[in-house]
């Protein structure tokens, strides 16, 4: 198992030739092909868990291999606790997608290759070492990205799938300027690690046009991630890209694409400019209060549903940026507080993982109704507990998942994100919880109009959520579950890495010569 | 393991398997599976039973056992869940069992023929677990999480009926008004954990007793814990979701909406009472006490018979929070399990006539009459006798009438508020919220046993469909209606006029941790010094309240109609219950609406559409002119003018310039890098 990396990688790819082998009219081939390759990926991904060794906070399964030398470019891989339950993640949810797109009609052999494709590129990132790798495949991800939202999506795909790609370009720009302004103040290397050693040392006190250097790379690499995250104002992409993008493809986005932001501030800003996490976090903390309220706001305000779970991102994810944000607790100006750094940093990553499957629950759910109904107005449903009690007991329980309720993973990684900023951030912190009512407040005015009241007679005749439609969502529910009452299998994964990367932030930065 | 860790645990988790059992098999056992959950509800009475007997046995006022394990771990960050089993602990989990065990025997006549049958037996396992769960937590984290858990319980058991628009909207509303207060609660748990390091009550005890947190921000950790309280047991200002939740099924209604849930706060309150400054505990003296008196007199009103038991609850429970406020905390648990079971007898009471209404409406194919409206009964008495009796036997006990329950438990709450007011006359008014409520009491619960039990029937040919409830349901009745006698709960002492018995010696008043608070025995010296003077007080009040009921309603002596009219808008006010639900609604709910939905149009239609977009627009347009440039002056004039060598440099450029966003984004990038690059050497 010693390229194991590689294999998840580079294994997509293989099903994708092998899709692209097989003549259209095969549909039934193509599916099968892309279940049994994401199939033996996520079960790849189990044995990488379970062959992680927790204890140990740094890069495990390390690959290296020389690629362009003359650029100091590697081909580098490895996972840490920061990166192995998003690959789990991953697998999971490109297996579960393939199954979500069971029934899709048009060009099921484009379709299936691309999508074998995004995942190369999503695993891609999650795995790499080398900036220069990374950034390929962060631009890997965006082409599939862009025909299958453009291609497959609903009415307005188009116009979606050009703003999604041009937003995101644009922070592609920006961070492979800061990529590369990285590459040639540090010596020109692009390998991450390498850089996690010597940027902060390297980049401390140096100027660029009188302003630090650090907060210029710092700013473009974060508008480039959180863009990804989605960070208000960078935000709007999003609503759009969900509604018009095909049930598949708004799982993974929300699921996993989502995270990649976050991940990235993690990795590259918080491992390469501690001193940034310093300048930042404030700032951080407050952008996650504006995404919680924002978000939840405008969740409120929706009508169609599948808008409502997306705008319910945007609220979910400015938990993770409040907790990350934490971080600076465990550094002396803040009294040394490593219960809270913990609290947060930890937090802020269980909540992508738990915002990966409640989410990812979410729109599949959307999804089976859309199928039955054709449309998602939450107005025009109404007394569909009585019609379909079985969809309506998983989607109270992801509703709930949804609101933070104890007893489900989203609870914890909430209150954890919201324990650790406490002690730096009280007042952001304290206005954030208005988030607890405004979820419980968009969720479950919701949940009253689509299930509850007088059945509507046009859909009296709705069937019930099938067999194919609860494989693909149950899974997520029993995760969600576990984890809401046992999350130390996830915990203990982390907690080394958390602990290393919150030393690193705290002992390489000198903020006060910023 | 301890015997009362492992009967804890089976009390814990035995509803919980119920509850598992019932929502994925239900449907197909025999029965729709009432007797798993039957069963297990029996097992646990029968664990809370030798716990209690136990405890009874061993007469010791300090027992405490505490266990737990580490639940999450970071390293320097843990959550710890775990059991505190004292005695205040013991009389709970047994409060909760038996009401339990008795709603799962009322529901079976009650709810015969629910279309959700199964589904209501295994909410009341969730339910019964999240009670105990919180009954039992010896930290603050695992209190929250079960505290949740109830309120989930709580909005799908009021949801019963989703059908109804107003069910639906009752359990919405209690679940949003209660988050409003776990606001509260969460915020103080935050202050507590940053202070102390730990949510275990008895690290947060000795912090604060150590002065880890202190002064102000310890009155707002514990107004933040108490807002907790505050919700959910539907205290001034969030008291508007318990009227409405009584949407549920009344045996719901009596054990989750009288009995037990909404005594959750009060319970909280007596569990975090070590740790309230004097200031905090001003407050919440004042809002108990307001509580006490606003809500009895909003019940005065009411005609819907579970309304006027339900403005009660909030009643009584402002009785609770008042005497946790004026430091007799004890006195406010006693109330809590006395209040438990005459409360809940007296909503068996109400759910036995309404479902005899029911059945007799039924008969007639009368689907419009109200069968909770009051003014359409009169006269049951004799057609109800074991209703009758036992909801008389609770309604004296609320009402304070000696040698019963109520009137103990009310006497040591008023005691210690007539003392705090006595030691604080400033804070008189408390007194006054105090006798002022117990006299409505006593009013308007005469009114409504008469109104429903005396006189002639309002709708005269329906009386004679009007049957005694079967067994299933006569037999809680029998049983709480007894428990509603004092001696239960002063034995081995006769006395009907001294609490002092085996509660006041198992469940001792503790010292406050704050420093500078009155100790425990300054506190109950007070108590015991106006004990006399307010049992005179409370009795007078009492029987003045009973008597004007009586003048009212039975002897007609004065004219409900007419003093309504001669009050015309304090009536207004009552009926209308003060207008909080119209004013909530104009001033907090549809302003949060339009908020949002001017926030959606603002991201949605002005931010994307004109700033982001009009960022493509500008784009756009600026590589149009640059194209133009490119080929009108650069090309035509200047190219084409210099020869075939700059016509072909022309050419290339034209190229690159492609009036492509990406292409253009990548040229001043490509300067940037260029510049930096400059900068770098």
């Amino acid at each position: 198992m010693d390229y194991i990396l590689s294999l998840l990688i580079w294994l997509p790819i293989i099903g994708m030739i092998v899709v692209a082998i097989i003549p259209r009219e095969k549909e039934e081939s193509i599916r099968i092909t892309a279940a049994v390759t994401t199939g033996i990926q996520f079960l790849l991904t189990l044995i990488l868990w379970y062959d992680f060794d927790s204890q140990d906070g740094s890069m495990q399964f390390k690959e290296w291999a020389e690629w362009i030398p003359s650029f100091n470019i590697a081909y580098h891989l490895g996972v840490d606790g920061l990166s192995l339950p998003m690959v789990v993640l991953t697998g999971l949810l490109f297996f579960i997608g393939v199954f979500v797109s069971w029934n899709i009609k048009k060009a099921v052999k484009g379709y299936f290759a691309l999508f074998l494709l995004l995942n190369t590129g999503v695993m891609g990132v999650f795995l790499s070492l080398d900036f220069f790798l990374f950034y390929i495949f962060w631009e890997v991800m965006l082409l599939p990205m862009y025909f299958l939202i453009g291609m497959w999506g609903g009415p307005q795909r188009e116009y979606a799938a050009i703003k999604f790609f041009l937003y995101t370009l644009f922070g592609s720009v920006l961070m492979l300027v800061g990529i590369l302004g990285l590459y040639f103040a540090c010596g020109k290397t692009f390998d991450i690690l390498e850089l996690t050693r010597i940027a902060p040392l390297a980049l401390d006190g140096m100027l660029w046009w009188g302003i630090s250097a650090i907060k210029v790379i710092w700013v473009l690499l974060f508008i480039g991630f959180a863009i990804k995250v989605p960070v208000f104002p960078f935000h709007t992409w999003l609503p759009l890209a969900h509604v018009e993008a095909p049930t598949a493809i708004s799982v993974l986005l929300a699921g996993i694409l989502l995270k990649l932001g976050v991940y990235g501030i993690i990795r590259v800003n918080y491992g390469l400019m501690p001193d940034g996490v310093y300048w930042f976090s404030t700032a951080l903390a407050f952008l996650g209060l504006i995404n919680v309220v924002w978000g939840g706001l405008c969740a409120l305000a929706q009508k169609d549903l599948k808008k409502l779970v997306a705008y319910s991102s945007v609220n979910h994810m400015g938990y993770s940026l409040i907790g990350m944000a934490a971080v600076v607790a465990a550094g002396e100006a803040n009294g040394l507080n490593m219960k809270a750094a913990q609290a947060g940093l930890g937090g802020a990553v269980f909540q992508m993982f738990n915002h990966g499957t409640i989410s990812a629950m979410l729109f599949i759910l959307v999804g089976v109704i859309y199928e039955r109904a054709h449309h998602r107005e939450i107005e025009g449903f109404g007394g569909l507990a009585s019609q379909m009690p079985v969809y309506t007991g998983i989607t109270a329980v992801a509703f709930f998942a949804g609101l933070g309720l104890p007893g489900l993973s989203g609870f914890i990684s909430e209150a954890m994100c919201f324990i650790g900023a406490f002690p730096v951030f009280k007042g952001i912190v304290i206005a954030s919880t208005i988030g607890i009512l405004l979820n419980a407040a968009y969720f479950l005015w919701a949940f009253q109009r689509i299930f509850f009241g007088e059945l509507n007679d046009k859909y009296s005749d709705l069937p019930e959520i099938n067999k194919l439609e609860l494989f693909t969502v149950i899974p997520l529910l029993l995760i969600t579950l576990f984890f809401g009452i046992y999350p130390s299998p996830y915990l203990d994964i982390i907690s080394s890495t958390m602990d290393s990367i919150i030393n690193h932030v705290i002992s390489l930065s000198t903020y006060a010569s910023m | 393991m301890d015997m009362h860790i492992q009967y804890s645990l089976f009390i814990l988790f035995l509803p919980l398997l119920a509850f598992l059992i019932q929502i994925f098999f239900g449907k197909r056992l025999p029965r729709q599976g009432d007797w798993v959950s039957i069963s297990a509800i029996f097992t646990t009475l029968f664990f809370a039973l030798i716990m209690f007997i136990s405890m009874l046995t061993n007469y010791n006022p300090d027992f405490k056992q505490e266990a737990s394990f580490v639940w999450l771990d970071m390293g320097e960050f843990q959550i710890r869940l775990g059991f505190l089993i004292d005695n205040i602990t013991i009389i709970m989990l047994l409060i909760v069992a038996l009401i339990s065990t008795c709603t799962h025997i009322f529901s079976i006549k009650y709810l015969e023929d629910d279309i959700r049958y199964s589904r209501y037996f295994a909410y009341l396992g969730l339910f019964t677990f999240s009670m105990n769960g919180i009954v039992l937590a010896n930290n603050l984290m695992s209190m929250y999480m079960f505290w949740e858990l109830v309120g989930v319980s709580s909005y799908l058991l009021i949801g019963h009926w989703f059908e109804k628009k107003s069910a639906a909207n009752a359990s919405k509303k209690a679940f949003l008004t209660n988050r409003v207060g776990d606001i509260g609660f969460f915020i103080g748990i935050m202050l507590i954990y940053n202070a102390v390091g730990s949510f275990a009550f008895s690290d947060v005890f000795s912090g604060v007793s150590s002065g880890l947190i202190a002064g102000t921000t310890l009155t707002i950790a514990g107004l933040g814990l108490f807002m907790g309280a505050m919700g959910k047991s539907s205290q001034f200002p969030l008291h508007i979701w318990l009227p409405d939740a009584m949407e549920g099924p009344t045996p719901v209604s009596a054990l989750m909406h009288a009995a037990t849930m909404v005594a959750a706060g009060v319970y909280l309150s007596v569990r975090i009472f070590p740790i309230l400054t004097p200031d905090a505990l001003l407050l919440v003296a004042y809002v108990g006490g307001f509580t006490a008196f606003f809500a009895a007199s909003i019940a005065i009103t009411q005609s819907d018979i579970k309304k006027v038991l339900a403005y009660s609850t909030v009643s009584q429970l402002g009785y609770m929070i008042l005497a946790v406020g004026t430091g007799v905390y004890t006195a406010a648990f006693f109330h809590l399990l006395t209040h438990a079971m005459f409360k809940a007898n007296l909503f068996y009471g109400s759910g036995s006539v309404i479902h005899s209404m029911h059945h007799a409406l039924h008969k007639k194919h009368d689907h419009h009459t109200d069968p909770q409206d009051m003014n359409n009964m009169g006269g049951f008495k004799d057609k109800m006798p074991i209703t009758y009796w036992s909801m008389l036997l609770s309604t004296m006990a609320i009402a304070g009438v000696p040698i019963f329950s109520g009137f103990l438990s009310k006497d040591a709450i008023l005691a210690g508020t007539l003392s705090f007011a006595q030691h604080n006359p400033q804070h008189f008014l408390l007194a006054i919220f105090g006798f002022g409520a117990a006299a409505i009491t006593a009013f308007y619960m005469f009114r409504m046993m008469f109104l429903t039990f005396h006189g002639n029937p309002k709708i005269p040919d329906l009386i004679d469909d009007i049957h005694e409830s079967p067994k299933e349901m006569t037999g809680p009745l029998i049983l709480l209606g007894g428990l509603s006698f004092f001696i239960w709960y002063t034995l081995p002492n006769y006395n009907p006029f001294s609490t002092y018995g085996w509660f006041t010696d198992l469940v001792k008043p503790m010292n406050a941790v704050v420093p500078g608070n009155m100790t425990a025995e300054e506190i109950e010296a007070g108590a015991h010094h106006a004990h006399y003077l307010a049992m005179y007080v409370s009795i007078g009040v009492a029987a003045f309240g009973i008597f004007l009921s009586w003048l009212f309603y039975i002897k007609k002596g004065l004219s409900a109609e007419v003093w309504a009219k001669r009050w015309g808008f304090l009536y207004d006010w009552s009926i209308n219950k003060y207008y909080f639900d119209e004013n909530y609604d104009k001033y907090i709910y549809q302003p949060t609406l339009r908020l949002a939905e001017k926030i959606a149009w603002i991201d949605w239609e002005l931010y994307d559409k004109y700033f982001i977009n009009g960022f493509g627009r500008l784009i756009n347009w600026v590589s149009k002119i640059s194209g133009k440039i490119d080929y009108d002056f650069i090309d035509q004039i200047i190219v084409d003018g210099t020869g075939k060598a700059a016509s072909l440099f022309g050419r290339t450029f034209k190229k690159i310039q492609t009036g492509k966003l990406q292409n253009y984004v990548l040229y001043v990038t490509a300067g940037v890098i260029i510049l930096m690059v400059i900068q770098s050497f």
